[in-house]
């Protein structure tokens, strides 16, 4: 297959498909109720908290600046241990603090970004891999009576992932001077708005 | 002339679909319901999606031959798995193995092991005997038969045929590092699913 016509081909043919699949009302469910309440409100669900937002996207920032391979072990530490958060959250094992650890995944990652802090990576991975269990702890197991599980755990990681996704993107503008300044920028943003959550937490 | 040949089509096409027709739209007549309760079923259960999908990207990953492979091996176990349970007579429902084994082939997705043949067919056989098993009861357990475990079959043979083909043509460059973060959010959403399982 021509590899410039893979874009064109997944915009032509997949995300019709994955949006007509999402859209449908799914009527034939066997095993679960609201299915696709479920995909939809773990899609919304990691979109509609700016704590969580900021955070992904300071991930996938920080990737960016990196390079590879951090560009995507970042992308898969992230939702992995997230989901490790989330299914200690679901059996009901306690995490202490954690809001202020949440907020602190703002500010930290946001100090990274702002400083393009380039530690080995290792290291990038645990601090990442650290704040991604408070986030799941948090927002693992919110879901709305009557929404299947299943459908809601796979939407909310593809939230998560693509929103990673967004912040790679916007990090391409790393290679431009003027980009580099914007990205760091945009990280000294995230770590105030991390500041303020903090001050909130606490 | 050419001109009017140009409108004419479109208006020839309007014309035939807007021809009122005998509409078979239930299937009773047919006797195909079943075999068509069995295609949506598997179409709308992310627990037998997923790893279809992650089988299907595991030989993709490993080449066209192992690909091949895989996709008759999968769909036979799957048909296999599928008898069994039909003879149960009742639904079964084993949350924590499904996801299991979800995750262990996302994870292999991810981790991008290089298995021997036997191994990989090993594991897609394995996998798809519970799922055939499963979707089995399931078939049982609703009064459906042996047409609505062909609908789940077939289905399974070209969705396997389609994402195992996609898989092949990307398995190199940055598209196979994709193929391995698609694996690692099936693990994660595997961990998730074994967390509602023991809520």
């Amino acid at each position: 297959m021509d590899r410039a016509a893979v874009p064109a081909l997944v915009l032509r043919v997949a995300l019709p498909v994955v949006l007509a699949v999402v859209a449908s009302p799914l009527g034939l469910s066997a095993h679960e109720g609201g299915a696709a309440e479920g995909l939809l409100n773990g899609l919304m669900h990691p979109v509609s908290g700016v704590d969580h937002v900021l955070a992904m996207v300071a991930v996938g920032l920080w990737g960016a600046q990196l390079g590879q391979p951090a560009v995507w072990v970042l992308p898969v530490v992230f939702p992995v241990v997230m989901a490790l958060g989330g299914m200690l959250g679901l059996m009901g094992v306690p995490l202490p603090g954690v809001d202020v650890g949440i907020a602190l995944s703002a500010l930290v990652l946001g100090l990274m970004v702002m400083g393009e802090v380039k530690p080995s990576l290792m290291v990038t991975a645990i601090v990442v891999g650290f704040f991604a269990i408070f986030h799941g702890h948090a927002h693992g197991g919110e879901l709305p009576e009557g929404a299947s599980g299943v459908t809601y755990s796979l939407g909310f990681v593809i939230a998560t992932g693509l929103l990673h996704a967004v912040g790679i993107a916007f990090g391409l503008v790393h290679r431009w001077p003027a980009g580099g300044t914007a990205i760091r920028v945009a990280g000294a943003v995230v770590a105030a708005a991390g500041a303020l959550l903090m001050w909130q937490a606490l | 002339m050419a001109k009017h040949g140009r409108i004419g089509l479109p208006a020839l096409l309007a014309t035939a679909l807007a021809v009122p027709s005998r509409v078979e739209a239930h299937l009773v007549t047919t006797g195909l319901g079943p075999y068509y309760d069995g295609i949506g079923h598997l179409l709308v259960t992310p627990q037998d999606l997923l790893p279809l999908l992650a089988l299907a990207i595991l030989g993709g990953l490993a080449g066209s031959d192992r690909a091949r492979r895989l996709l008759f091996a999968v769909p036979l176990a799957w048909f296999a798995g599928g008898l069994m349970g039909l003879t149960r007579g009742q639904e079964v429902q084993a949350p924590v193995l499904t996801a299991i084994t979800i995750l262990i082939v996302g994870g292999l997705v991810a981790a991008d092991r290089k298995l021997p043949s036997s191994g990989t067919l090993a594991v897609g056989a394995v996998i798809a005997l519970v799922h055939g098993f499963l979707n089995g009861t399931a078939m049982s357990g609703a009064g459906l038969g042996l047409a609505a475990l062909a609908g789940i079959v077939g289905t399974v043979f070209v969705l396997m045929a389609l994402a195992g083909a996609w898989a092949v043509a990307w398995r190199s460059g940055w598209t196979r590092i994709a193929l391995r973060v698609a694996g690692s959010w099936i693990v994660a959403t595997a961990m998730l699913m074994l967390g509602w399982a023991a809520r």
